[in-house]
């Protein structure tokens, strides 16, 4: 489904990712890895298509074409979309408005039954706005009802379980297996091997370059025993 | 007969529900230019208007611990190309009364038209007044709207003004707001705007904390497009223990339009606090990529923000 070929980007005269190099299959949860700054939110947003992340060299291939000079909105409606690490939020905008947005045919009930797959009581939250009132939690959930209520075909979700507290994180996993059984393939980032887990496969990154890529026990094994030991990664 | 029926289809046209005009158990006053249309006061709430030479003298009083229960409906408008409405409002409310005013100001197709609203308003101790005011100015732009407004609220008071102009031109807008708050009185000034074509919007609203505990915001919301201009000044001033007040302005500019934000904040006492932020700029980045992760286009993604804003 999606293939990223030799991706280099350029960011200020500085590389922030070398020769990026993976494939995703159609409806299976792949795992991307990597401590802090290594580049995992660059390569979600190269594939997104946001600013300033467009790759200098290289390929990012969806579905068979070539997907590099497609804005952030055509490739959204090719059914690409992102769940960002730090969210925006929204003056003005109610969590059910907010929600609907970009789908297709979505309805109250739709929203009701995401906000639910995230723990939230849609009584409390449908005429909540998607605003600064929300604590960090609440809009990362929010955020991933949404995603939940378009359906995508191709969900990147960078970094899910920021944020969240630990006794949510079993539910957060579970949200991602419930996007992967509705249909969605799932780009899952992460820096928390537990959590990276339930991929299929994976791809470590460190410093920007693909540091290993394969079935997601190798790839978590050698980023506990290669990358967490050091002190740098902690 | 026929201006005022005119008059409640602009103020529907406004987002106004003209029903209101024939409940007796709701007070409202009609005013199309100088001529005044229609009025109703209601137990412990008179609501008179006398046509002047030039102008229109408004009076509202609200008796001592009375509450309002169903808001005061007001409708000004000039409906011709060309036109001048000057309203003088003074309004008192009296001790511990509550009284919500929804105001509907409609110019639908404004050529050369001008319209002055001079307010005073007096809260005393513990009243509470709620003041909402709408515009709608059609699209050709040729109006010119000057509201200023004088507040004083009284201990324990509570005052908030909502000023709205989102849909059509703007003209020009010299809004001029003046309020000050004596102990634990409250003060919240609330205007949202939407500029385009060559409008001119300026919002000055002052508020100045004298009374020990006093609280006071000043929020402004403004977006202008194309060749539009926008000022806004906000000045804070708190002089008294425990007051405090914030100043919140979001100015968002597209293509040639410009905007300046000038807050005016000052402390005067040890034990006073004023704080302020303001955002002028083109639509937050992260925002707009956000709405375009879920297929809209940027332009889409820019009025739906700015729609949000201006709610």
């Amino acid at each position: 489904m999606l293939k990223i070929e030799n991706v280099n980007i350029k960011k200020d005269d500085r590389i922030i990712l070398r020769e990026i190099d993976f494939k995703v299959s159609s409806q299976e949860i792949y795992g991307i890895l990597g401590p802090n700054g290594a580049g995992k939110s660059s390569l979600a947003y190269a594939i997104m298509g946001c600013n300033g992340y467009r790759p200098n060299e290289g390929k990012i291939i969806f579905d068979g074409k070539v997907i590099n000079s497609l804005p952030i909105w055509e490739r959204a409606r090719l059914g690409i979309t992102l769940a960002w690490q730090q969210e925006a939020r929204f003056e003005g905008i109610t969590v059910e408005d907010y929600l609907l947005l970009g789908t297709k045919g979505a309805d109250r009930a739709d929203v009701e039954g995401a906000l639910q797959n995230v723990l939230l009581d849609p009584k409390d939250y449908l005429k909540r706005k998607v605003d600064k009132t929300l604590s960090g939690g609440e809009r990362k959930r929010i955020e991933l009802a949404a995603i939940f209520t378009m359906k995508p075909r191709l969900a990147i979700l960078d970094e899910p379980d920021s944020g969240i507290d630990i006794l949510a994180l079993d539910r957060i996993i579970e949200f991602v297996c419930n996007l992967r059984d509705g249909g969605s393939t799932v780009i899952l980032i992460t820096h928390r091997a537990d959590v990276a887990r339930i991929a299929e496969r994976a791809a470590l990154i460190g410093e920007g370059s693909l540091v290993k890529e394969g079935p997601c026990q190798e790839v978590v094994e050698y980023f506990e025993n290669r990358c967490l030991v050091c002190p740098q990664f902690r | 007969m026929q201006d005022y029926q005119m008059m409640l289809k602009a103020y529907q046209k406004a987002g106004g529900t003209p029903d209101i005009f024939k409940d007796p158990r709701i007070a409202h006053l009609v005013v199309n230019q100088n001529n005044v249309l229609g009025s109703q006061s209601t137990d412990g709430l008179t609501l008179t208007a006398k046509q002047k030479e030039r102008g229109v003298d408004v009076d509202l009083g609200v008796e001592e611990g009375i509450r309002i229960a169903h808001p005061v409906h007001l409708c000004f408008g000039v409906l011709p190309k060309e036109g001048r409405q000057e309203i003088r409002v003074n309004a008192f409310v009296k001790k511990g009364a509550e009284i919500r005013i929804l105001a509907h100001c409609v110019f639908p197709n404004p050529i050369k038209v001008q319209h002055v609203m001079n307010a005073s308003y007096t809260l005393e101790d513990r009243a509470v007044l709620t003041y909402e005011e709408v515009h709608y100015h059609g699209l050709t732009g040729g109006i010119e709207v000057i509201p200023q407004a004088k507040i004083k609220v009284g201990k324990h008071a509570r005052i908030m003004t909502n000023f709205l102009l989102i849909k059509g031109r703007v003209g020009r807008l010299d809004i001029d707001y003046q309020a000050e708050a004596d102990e634990n009185g409250k003060i919240e000034m609330v205007a949202k705007v939407y500029g385009h074509g060559d409008d001119k919007i300026r919002v000055k609203e002052s508020v100045r904390l004298f009374g020990e505990g006093a609280r006071g915001l000043i929020k402004s919301r403004i977006a202008v497009r194309e060749r539009a201009e926008s000022e806004v000044v906000s000045e804070l001033g708190a002089s008294a223990p425990n007051a405090r007040g914030h100043v919140d302005c979001v100015e968002i500019v597209q293509g040639e339009a410009i905007a300046k934000a000038v807050p005016l904040v000052s402390v005067l006492h040890k034990d006073a606090q004023v704080t302020h932020e303001a955002a002028i700029g083109r639509v937050n980045q992260k925002e707009l990529e956000t709405l375009m992760a879920r297929g809209l286009k940027e332009e889409e993604a820019v009025e739906v923000i700015i729609g949000g804003m201006l709610k």
